[in-house]
């Protein structure tokens, strides 16, 4: 069966908005995620939370025909007050 | 009501949304574009959203505050494209009977706003970009990465 998914922020500028994907009947998220990390590396070590038909999922939610899969790298955040825990800026 | 916008947020628009006669106080939340971080000049900041998504997550955020506290109305629009320096970016407004109760939904949507709605910030420097949040080593640990963590196999 096949799925879209979408990118967002620096996944989207590495890999493109969107794509289908083949994926086997039955299979599920993780599923989905293990054979794009195998075509983009950029994923292996990416920190994303996923989402599915615009909610989010975990990894062992089952897939089916024409579903949106959207994998969301960490969202803007910003921090609550001076002090508190920044992100680590990428180098 | 529940946006994402390119346009500049009207921030009359979004009070006069929450207006409510029952209502003894409204707050609203404005961030702004700021034109520092972490030591670097800013010079811009552009902002991405998955659209459909970012105005359900929003509305599921104002439903839980209507759930947490009295609210009797609730406003949020977050501006995508390029952001000028110290211009609004998000607006969260309340209509609440009493201050104590707006003042904390309030902070409770955009709290929960940046922690859970996919929305991405690039800052754009003299020399060169980056997307906020978006280190992808295995060390990084952001707060909502402890609550759902992906599939490490």
């Amino acid at each position: 069966m096949t799925i879209r998914v979408l990118f967002f922020a620096y996944l989207r500028e590495r890999c493109g908005a969107e794509r289908l994907l083949t994926v086997p009947e039955g299979a599920s998220v993780g599923a989905a995620l293990r054979l794009l990390r195998e075509q983009y590396p950029v994923l292996a070590d990416a920190s994303l939370r996923v989402a599915l038909n615009r909610v989010y999922v975990d990894n062992t939610d089952p897939l089916h025909e024409n579903d949106e899969l959207a994998l969301i790298p960490p969202v803007s955040g910003g921090s609550p007050s001076a002090g508190t825990e920044q992100p680590t800026p990428c180098t | 009501m529940y946006v994402i916008t390119s346009d500049p947020i009207n921030l009359a628009a979004v009070m006069a949304d929450v207006a409510h006669p029952g209502a003894g106080g409204l707050a609203l939340f404005v961030g702004s574009t700021r034109n520092e971080n972490d030591g670097r000049q800013v010079e811009r900041l552009e902002y991405e959203a998955y659209g459909d998504m970012a105005t359900s997550e929003m509305a599921a955020i104002g439903a839980e505050m209507r759930r947490r506290w009295p609210v009797l109305g609730v406003a949020m629009v977050h501006r995508v494209g390029v952001v000028p320096i110290a211009e609004a970016s998000v607006a969260v407004a309340v209509a609440a009977p009493h201050r104590e109760e707006a003042f904390a939904a309030c902070r409770y949507g955009i709290d929960t706003l940046k922690a859970q709605v996919p929305i991405w910030k690039k800052e754009h420097y003299a020399d060169g970009s980056r997307w906020i949040g978006a280190c992808h080593a295995r060390h990084e640990h952001h707060a909502h990465d402890a609550r759902r963590d992906e599939d490490r196999g």
